[in-house]
């Protein structure tokens, strides 16, 4: 087990934190991409508080892992983490979408400290995070680059000229992890553009591909410190996610992909995650 | 060729409850049963474009292409080589510049049939941020050859536009907002023609052009300016970017003298620069400036903080005008002859 009690415990109690964060701030902010927020929660509590080496003092330390959010409407999320993880006053967290406020829907590396690029168009983030991984060969670093996707996402051409490049490259240095919580604006991701079989797509373009329980802290952290063995070739590792996870009326539901909530329902929301 | 009817018309009264997102989702609804030749498609946003509405009166004609914009024009392309009229509905910066090259080189290249309906246009999008803003689509599509680029003042006017643009066999792209935008049309019961401007108000001291959004603040303007300063500004609705209606420009040139443009895009290749090249080329004398939003990438905001921010709307325009009924210019020895 490469989570011990306490750290299970530690983790369980900070991802409900945030997760009730979440709800606040979209309902300060009159509206944010809530559902795919709380889908990578679990994901990103374990690489911000267990296996990023980051400095929250120091955003710019040259020898940090990178972090990539490829699908970057998951902005409200991220802000989250990043604020309770020190990179920011959390107070910032009320201006949220507000004229002059650093954080928007979609976050902007220039603004937020421990943003490492500025995404929100979908199939950006992934590109770049295979520059950030062939920049750490050039420059003979042994930082590791964490890439999370939508799955969504992956219908656009630039995710997948991506994966060719990096398999092609054999970025071994590139963790990608998909939020595979089957869902999109428009509804069911196999209803709208059907990505299955996804695992055997990733693995017919080059990569070492696991599946996970994206909200098993366990799973999630066995197959990270997996990933951290494999070489040769980049590592996905496809998450089996609920998007709106946590908060019992949004589970699974389309029509929470954004939204606002009035303190009525952010009080349910809270209430569902609970502490 | 007839001009395209739907049986469906608007007033205020709907258009003030919906969005122009809504009523072009219900308009080409209507137009997709009289014209069976229409087919609809979106990248993952038929929801938030609304051309989800004609989607679900004819599933068999829409089609949801995933998040893949450039593969949703290119599809739309051979719809059209196929004898379709599709109509795509996407976000402005993803339609503009994603699948920029698909929207040139397969559609207009090739003068396709295919209307590219794209909202979010500008800054509508305020605190999405600059991946969601499109503040250079102008600049972009007025420069692809065929291409007929209409950005309708509000709602009602969506209707219209959605509507005229089946008059035209090839490429047109119309840009909306994002439809929280305020109605300056009463109703559909007035002239609209692509290329032709309209002058929302009559005036002589100086002539506001504006398209899409900025109509509503420029009319606004306007009218204080009357009311307070007794200051007789001209206002046209320059709703075609292009072809671009050249004739009443010069007339502003020579009856105003004094023109000012208002758009919701970068200053840089958009309305303000249709409109400064037809000037120059006329070699009048003219005092001019372009409101818009400046060289930059636009911050997170709402959007009427940014509006006001880039001077862009109403308490703007008004400053501006002030400014230029001040400026001096060298006037045309042969003006008076031409008034
Ligand atoms: C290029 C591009 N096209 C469209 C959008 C609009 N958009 C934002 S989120 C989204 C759906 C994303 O789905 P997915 O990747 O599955 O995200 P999640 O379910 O994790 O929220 C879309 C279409 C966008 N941001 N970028
Ligand atoms: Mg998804």
């Amino acid at each position: 087990m490469p989570l011990t009690d306490q750290e299970r415990q530690e983790f369980e109690a900070l991802a409900k934190q945030l997760r009730r964060d979440i709800a606040d701030v979209t309902g300060w902010s009159g509206g944010a991409h809530i559902g795919g927020s709380m889908s990578m929660v679990d994901i990103l509590t374990l690489l911000y508080w267990k296996y990023l080496k980051i400095d929250p003092a120091n955003p710019a330390w040259e020898e940090r892992d990178r972090f990539v959010l490829s699908k970057g409407h998951g902005g409200v999320g991220h802000a989250v983490v990043l604020s309770q993880r020190g990179f920011f006053d959390k107070e910032e967290l009320r201006k949220f979408n507000e004229t002059g406020s650093m954080l928007g829907m979609h976050l902007d590396s220039l603004k937020v400290p421990g943003c490492e690029t500025s995404t929100g168009s979908m199939g950006h983030g992934l590109p770049q995070a295979v520059g950030m991984a062939l920049g750490a060969r050039v420059l003979h670093k042994d930082w590791r680059v964490y890439c999370v996707i939508g799955d969504g996402e992956s219908n656009e051409g630039s995710i997948w000229e991506a994966a060719m490049a990096a398999a092609h490259y054999k970025l071994d240095n590139l963790i990608v992890i998909q939020d595979r919580n089957h869902l999109m604006i428009d509804g069911p991701t196999e209803d709208v553009m059907s990505l299955e079989p996804l695992a055997d797509k990733w693995r017919a373009f080059g990569f070492e591909t696991r599946e996970v329980n994206g909200h098993d802290l366990d799973q999630l952290a066995e197959a990270i410190e997996y990933a951290h063995t494999v070489k040769d070739k980049p590592i996905m590792l496809l998450c089996d996610t609920v998007k709106g996870k946590g908060v019992d009326f949004m589970e699974g539901d389309p029509a929470w992909h954004y939204g606002g909530l009035s303190q009525e329902l952010v009080e349910k929301a809270k209430q569902s995650i609970g502490e | 060729m007839a001009k395209t009817e739907s049986t469906v018309t608007w007033t205020v009264y709907d258009a003030d409850k919906m969005t122009q997102r809504e009523i072009y989702g219900i308009v080409l609804k209507d137009l997709g049963a009289q014209y069976p030749e229409i087919v609809g498609l979106s990248a993952d946003l038929a929801k938030s474009t609304k051309i989800g509405t004609f989607g679900d009166a004819y599933p068999d004609r829409f089609f949801n292409l995933g998040i893949a914009e450039q593969n949703l024009l290119g599809v739309a392309a051979g719809l059209a080589k196929a004898g379709l009229t599709p109509f795509v509905s996407t976000f402005s910066v993803f339609a503009s510049a994603r699948a920029c090259e698909f929207l040139r080189t397969d559609i207009c290249y090739q003068q396709l049939n295919v209307k590219v309906i794209a909202t979010h246009g500008g800054i509508s999008f305020g605190s999405g941020g600059a991946t969601h803003h499109a503040t250079e689509d102008y600049a972009v599509v007025r420069a692809f050859p065929h291409l007929t680029v209409v950005v309708p003042a509000d709602a009602i006017e969506t209707a219209k536009a959605v509507k005229a643009c089946l008059d035209i066999t090839g490429p047109v792209y119309i840009r909306i907002g994002r439809g929280f935008e305020p109605n300056i049309n009463t109703s559909e019961d007035y002239d609209f023609e692509i290329g032709k401007a309209i002058e929302m108000r009559e005036g002589t001291d100086l002539t506001i052009i504006a398209a899409g959004n900025t109509v509503f603040h420029a009319v606004q303007a306007a009218d204080i300016l009357k009311q307070d300063n007794d200051v007789s500004v001209r206002v046209l609705n320059m709703h075609t970017l292009k072809p671009l209606d050249e004739e009443a420009i010069m007339k502003a040139v020579t009856e105003t003298r004094r023109i000012i443009t208002v758009e919701d895009h970068n200053v840089i290749n958009g309305l303000g620069t249709a409109v400064a090249d037809v000037i120059a080329a006329s070699g009048k004398g003219c005092a001019f400036t372009k409101l818009g939003v400046p060289d930059t990438f636009c911050p997170h905001g709402y959007p009427e903080d940014l509006m006001n921010l880039y001077n862009i709307d109403t308490d703007g325009i008004v400053a501006k005008v002030g400014e230029l009924l001040n400026r001096e210019f060298e006037e045309d020895e042969d003006w008076e002859d031409e008034v």
